[in-house]
């Protein structure tokens, strides 16, 4: 009985040792080396208004939704219906963001806040797909935030105004 | 006996013709203002034929001539093809809104001429949902207040860099032809102007000097190529280069379109590199390359990044 027992544990020790390499190549090579730190330009904040705790400090909290008065009412939420500020912004820290699992995130890597719902964007834009990068094609890479482009509280691309078309051959002299 | 007779005249037919097409040839050039330098564009040999110290000359022979003309001073350079490299590029159809702020863009920094206006980037607006065939039925000079329009999309159309370029084939003095970088280029120096490029390309996307290039001195981007955006001269074609003279660089920049484009729907990097931006949206997304029926196999791809 006893020898049985040494083999078969023998097997499965042999077994795990075959395949421990596999799955640590596997895990050693991500499908893509995506850096760690995405190199982006300060968030675009409105003239003045960050650090937010140059007010907030010591200001009570009220986490009851409502409408805004005396602060902030320019700030009409078209995004995530039914949202309220916290579900983004630290109620502890307004410097700072927080995300869904109570994780605390800088303005600088808003895009970790996010990649909670647009994950699939997140996905791309880490891999230079989503987004406009500028700097070197085989070198370093600029990326933007999201609210580079995207305004976060009404985060729909606005339309722009045109170049002017080309000139039309019967228009010329 | 008739070959004894033509050794005895004086001046053979054939010595005599070929010392006429010579003097011709001399008095077609202007003897008033024959510097050496004009002697030299004209003799200039084949770009392919030349060795690192003829090309040397004509560049600043070149750079002399352009400081002269523009009073500036103006650099042109002759990055050759990196190794390991095929330059590809990305258009993310789904995302574009036809702002044309890359045409412009490619204007400014590739030394275009603004008046005759060329452009080497038209952007085509179609209507969403009807059949989309027939690129002729495309609008190109819509102009509405604000881009997006609901109705439509937009498709930029510039040089393919076909890797089986027709254009290249058609030159009768191969002054285009394709680097090992996949990059078609033209040698201005070389150009006839015959057009016949033009022809032979199914994208549009060459342009003609129909007169001297006109451009403000200051506005001319002083860091130029040789094949590609530095100034040209009247009856030469030019188009697309993949912004040469930026991106044959280690590291090289990202093509001014690229950089301008607002939505981020301009993608470039390298095919052979698995790692690049192009290599992930063409392994990822719906791509197409325009006309692939035609066998130029475009370095080119458009794409959706999401459903549209």
């Amino acid at each position: 009985m006893n020898t049985t027992k040494i083999i078969v544990s023998a097997c499965a020790a042999f077994c795990v040792a075959l395949f421990l390499p596999c799955a640590a190549i596997s895990a050693g090579s991500p499908e893509r080396d995506v850096p760690k730190k995405f190199l982006v330009p300060p968030p675009p904040f409105s003239e003045g208004i960050f650090p937010c705790s140059q007010c907030h400090e010591g200001m009570p909290v009220n986490r009851t939704p409502r409408k805004l008065e005396g602060m902030h009412q320019n700030i009409e939420l078209n995004h995530m219906p039914g949202g309220w500020c916290f579900d983004c912004h630290n109620a502890n820290n307004r410097n700072t963001l927080r995300l869904a699992n109570g994780k605390i995130v800088r303005f600088e890597e808003s895009y970790n806040l996010c990649g909670q719902c647009h994950g699939t964007i997140l996905r791309e834009w880490k891999a230079g797909l989503h987004g406009k990068r500028t700097g070197m094609w085989n070198g370093e890479k600029q990326y933007r935030l999201c609210v580079h482009c995207h305004w976060p509280h009404d985060p729909r691309f606005k339309p722009i105004k045109p170049l002017p078309p080309p000139v039309k051959p019967s228009d010329i002299k | 006996m008739s070959s004894e007779n033509k050794q005895e005249r004086g001046v053979h037919r054939r010595t005599f013709l070929k010392g006429a097409a010579l003097g011709l040839a001399a008095a077609a050039l202007p003897a008033a203002d024959a510097d050496a330098s004009l002697w030299d564009a004209f003799f200039q040999k084949h770009f392919k034929e030349m060795n690192e110290a003829e090309i040397r000359k004509v560049l600043e022979r070149l750079e002399r001539e352009y400081e002269e003309k523009y009073k500036k001073r103006i650099t042109v350079s002759n990055e050759k093809p990196l190794p390991g490299v095929l330059y590809g590029y990305g258009l993310d159809l789904s995302r574009c809104i036809g702002c044309r702020r890359c045409v412009y863009a490619c204007v400014d920094e590739n030394n275009q001429s603004k008046d005759p206006q060329i452009h080497w980037i038209t952007v085509l607006r179609f209507k969403k949902g009807e059949k989309w065939v027939d690129l002729e039925e495309s609008e190109k000079y819509y102009n509405p207040a604000e881009v997006p329009e609901k109705e439509y999309f937009y498709m930029p159309v510039q040089c393919q860099q076909c890797e089986n370029p027709p254009c290249v084939r058609v030159c009768p003095t191969k002054a285009t032809w394709k680097d090992p970088d996949g990059i078609v280029v033209i040698d201005y120096n070389w150009c006839i102007g015959c057009r016949y490029c033009m022809a032979a390309c199914p994208y549009g996307a060459r342009r003609f000097n129909w007169a001297e290039p006109n451009r403000k001195p200051e506005e001319l981007n002083p860091n130029t190529h040789y094949l590609g955006n530095r100034p040209r001269y009247k009856g030469v074609v030019e188009k697309c280069t993949f912004c040469v003279q930026r991106v044959r660089k280690e590291p090289g920049r990202y093509p001014a379109c690229v950089e301008a484009c607002p939505v981020g729907a301009r993608k470039f990097g390298n095919l052979l590199d698995p790692d690049s931006e192009i290599r992930y949206l063409i392994e990822h997304k719906r791509v197409f390359r325009l006309k692939e029926d035609l066998n130029t196999y475009p370095k080119f791809y458009y794409f959706f990044a999401y459903g549209v």
